[in-house]
């Protein structure tokens, strides 16, 4: 036997670079969504967006997290929250049939009643709804999905924004489709 | 419901959780638990600095498989706990830290000697709690050692503010139950998927070049029996990390002793040529692993770890098995019994090459008469202890001597920091070792850079009359870094050099220790021997050693295990150093 020769490299998993959308439920603790973007931001993952808030039982919150990354990236990032102590369940559920919600607020221009028209038109068409008026602007309240969200913002974008705010993306599994045991399941 | 003041229910839960001796030091905010320490009929330790306290508790734990405690007061006592909590963390050590912090009403006002510790310790413990009410505070504390215990252990910090110390309140120590139910989410896998370990015991008795990679997760779960067991019953070499040592007996021929990036030449081969590598409790750090793309390129890999998180984390594994590493070799062992072992005959020609390899290929250094060669001083320490004693190490060049050149044959037997790589750790570390284990003799080997780091605690250890020897591996050089400056930086020795020293005897004798000194190896054993003697204090011997001696093997940072740098006599010819491959 050779001692130093190469015997082949040792095969690499490929990086496929994917969106995926992580639902976490936590014990609503004091910190602990200080622990949890504490865990992203000290291993380097990157955020697209996170959602929090209380659920209907009072001591669980629950997180969606909408993340970039590769697969090792993704598995990691599963482990490592569910490492958390406070962590109840943490579900991948890109793969799953599931309902994605995200509110926005838009202040946009108003220049005259033309670009009144306009806006009001696109609301209608986006099922959006005026909430306020002044002079110059009208708010926009949206939901949707995040493509909905964004073309609706790519259209508006000409009027002028004046101010906006997202909430980041909410999810939910679809109950009609989860008849199955899921991939990425810990408990129940 | 029995009725009492904060201080006296934290005493109270040690004493529940069987907690025999504690370390720290005082200050405003943690006052009122130290007062009530000051009746508790346990060993209180009075540090000299908080990091020492932390790396004390910290060896304890190490060396007896208990959970350590340590005991700081709120602000510059917590940040001081910084560097130990995350020794301790990266290692995976159980440590219970108990901070003081400034009353309720206090917090977040930048109240004098306020810090947000919870914050600051986030990254660095496997879970912290602030006690907001003093109702949570018998349960908090019972939570924190079953977190740190249980699992992959980890150091556990509890910050409670002064005046919850202070009042008295109602209370009662919540039972087991209470407190598993209490962390609904926190379910550590012990039992391995059957399925898996089915298929690993076919891989193993398919497989004509295996290797048994054993870590600190082997030690931590206690599992040196069977992993000796599986390694005499399958006749599979075993190689260890630095933190897996003792976990396999290095005297054993089985036994490839470290492997990585200061590992022998026949464990780095060994696991180079495998087609089977067995991980138990390991973690495929990058001081192991070197260049990824050529770690074992040939071996299917079973993986064996509490932690799912650290599967496949660097290295894709084909048989993961989460789970209690004892509790896994176990099945695995029963598994493997199960059938005869006809196929250990197939692996007469690997263990035969890995003969070869260490023949060819041994651990070995230039020996001299007229310089004390560092290597030399651990081999002699190894035979007047006969490989009996607790060894405890800083880090740098002495502590690769110090794996290397020292045969380990129990678990907990060498302590280091292998995950941080903190220096300044071994000498307390010893410490916190030889008071939780009397019965041993307690080395701390050291570096004239790390001792120094925590040297006021000399005058701990002679309070205490802890008898911890230490012997100080002193080449007047930050050593490591001068060999990668030698190695990779064109020998220019930026900052390494440690001019002024204090004369380690008298600091020693200052402190109220017995201090020694070599300079010649005609007087290593002779001090060794006089060392051995003294068993009511510390004893320092201060080893002047051969200034520019290198740590080899090494495989350089980042690159294979084809690119090993030797030492001639390793390489098994006689011109200079040079690289293989
Ligand atoms: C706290 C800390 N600071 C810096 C380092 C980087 N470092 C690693 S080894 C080393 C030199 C250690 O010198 P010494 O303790 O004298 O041991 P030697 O290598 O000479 O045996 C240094 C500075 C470290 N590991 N820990």
């Amino acid at each position: 036997m050779s001692e130093i020769k190469v015997i082949k490299e040792r095969p690499q998993p490929e990086k496929k670079i994917g969106r995926h959308v992580i639902t976490v439920k936590v014990q609503h603790n004091f910190g602990v969504l200080a622990r949890i973007t504490g865990l992203f931001a000290g291993r380097g993952y990157n955020i697209e967006s996170l959602t929090v808030g209380r659920t209907h039982e009072p001591h669980i919150a629950r997180i969606t997290i909408v993340v970039e990354g590769d697969e090792r990236v993704i598995e990691q990032i599963i482990k490592q929250l569910r490492k958390l102590i406070e962590t109840l369940r943490v579900r991948d559920i890109t793969d799953i049939p599931h309902i994605e919600r995200e509110l926005a607020l838009i202040k946009i221009h108003t220049e005259n009643d033309r670009t009144r028209d306009e806006i009001m038109r696109l609301v209608n068409i986006f099922r959006a709804k005026v909430v306020d008026v002044s002079t110059d602007t009208y708010t926009v309240e949206i939901t949707g999905d995040e493509d909905k969200i964004e073309a609706f913002i790519s259209l508006i974008k000409p009027f002028g924004i004046k101010e906006m705010a997202r909430t980041g993306t909410l999810a939910m599994v679809r109950e009609s489709a989860t008849s199955k045991i899921l991939p990425g399941e810990r408990f129940d | 419901m029995e009725k009492k003041r904060g201080a006296d229910i934290v005493v109270d839960v040690l004493l529940h959780e069987g907690v025999d001796t504690i370390f720290g030091l005082p200050g405003g905010a943690i006052m009122e638990v130290y007062d009530a320490l000051f009746d508790a009929p346990f060993k209180n330790v009075l540090t000299r600095h908080e990091q020492a306290a932390c790396h004390m508790a910290d060896g304890y734990a190490r060396a007896t498989g208990k959970v350590g405690v340590v005991i700081a007061t709120s602000g510059p006592g917590a940040t001081n706990l910084v560097t130990g909590l995350a020794t301790a963390y990266m290692d995976s050590i159980p440590l219970v830290a108990i901070t003081g912090q400034v009353p309720r009403h206090y917090i977040g006002t930048d109240a004098f000697q306020e810090a947000d510790v919870i914050g600051i310790t986030r990254p660095i413990t496997k879970h912290n709690f602030l006690v907001t009410d003093i109702k949570d505070l018998p349960l908090i504390l019972r939570q924190a050692f079953y977190i740190a215990r249980t699992g992959r252990p980890g150091p556990v910090l509890v910050d409670i503010p002064k005046d919850i110390t202070q009042q008295v309140s109602e209370y009662y120590i919540p039972s087991d139950e209470e407190v598993k139910e209490s962390l609904p989410g926190y379910n550590p896998h012990v039992e391995g998927n059957p399925v898996q370990i089915k298929k690993a015991a076919e891989l193993i008795r398919k497989a004509t070049r295996p290797v048994l990679y054993v870590g600190g997760g082997a030690i931590l779960a206690d599992a040196a029996e069977e992993v000796t067991k599986l390694a005499r019953l399958t006749k599979i070499p075993v190689t260890t990390t630095n933190m897996g040592k003792g976990a396999f007996p290095e005297t054993d021929p089985l036994s490839l002793h470290m492997l990585g990036m200061h590992g022998t030449y026949y464990a780095n081969m060994a696991v180079y040529h495998s087609d089977l590598l067995i991980a138990v409790g390991a973690r495929f750090d990058d001081r192991v692993t070197g260049k990824i793309s050529e770690f074992a390129p040939e071996a299917k890999i079973i993986h064996i770890d509490i932690d799912p998180a650290s599967i496949s984390k660097t290295i894709t594994v084909d048989v993961p098995i989460v789970g209690d590493v004892k509790n896994v070799l176990q099945k695995l062992i029963k598994e493997l019994e199960e059938k005869p072992v006809e196929w250990v005959a197939a692996r007469e020609n690997w263990l035969k090459q890995i003969q070869e390899w260490k023949e060819k290929h041994p651990l070995s250094y230039r020996k001299s008469d007229k310089i004390i060669k560092p290597q030399y001083v651990i081999e002699e320490i190894y035979n007047i202890t006969n490989g009996d004693a607790i060894i405890s190490a800083g880090v740098g060049q002495h502590q690769m001597w110090a794996a290397m050149f020292y045969k380990y044959s129990y678990p907990r037997q060498f302590l280091n920091s292998g995950g941080l790589g903190t220096m300044g750790f071994g000498f307390p570390a010893a410490v916190g070792a030889k008071i939780g284990r009397p019965d041993k003799t307690v080395f701390a080997i050291e570096g004239d850079g790390s001792f120094i780091m925590n040297v006021q605690d000399l005058a701990t250890a002679v309070q205490y009359r802890v008898p911890v020897k230490i012997a100080i591996i002193n080449n007047g050089f930050l050593g490591m870094v001068r060999q990668w400056q030698q190695f990779f930086y064109d020998s220019r020795y930026a900052s390494v050099c440690l001019s002024v020293q204090p004369d380690f005897v008298k600091l020693a004798e200052s402190f109220g220790a017995v201090g020694l000194r070599a300079t010649k190896p005609s007087e290593v054993k002779e001090v060794l021997a006089k060392a051995m003697e003294i068993n009511d204090r510390p004893v320092l011997i201060d080893f002047v050693v051969d200034r520019e001696e290198n740590v080899l093997p090494m495989v350089p940072a980042g690159k294979s295990y084809r690119e090993m740098i030797l030492t001639p006599k390793q390489k098994g010819e006689a011109e200079t150093m040079y690289l293989v491959g």
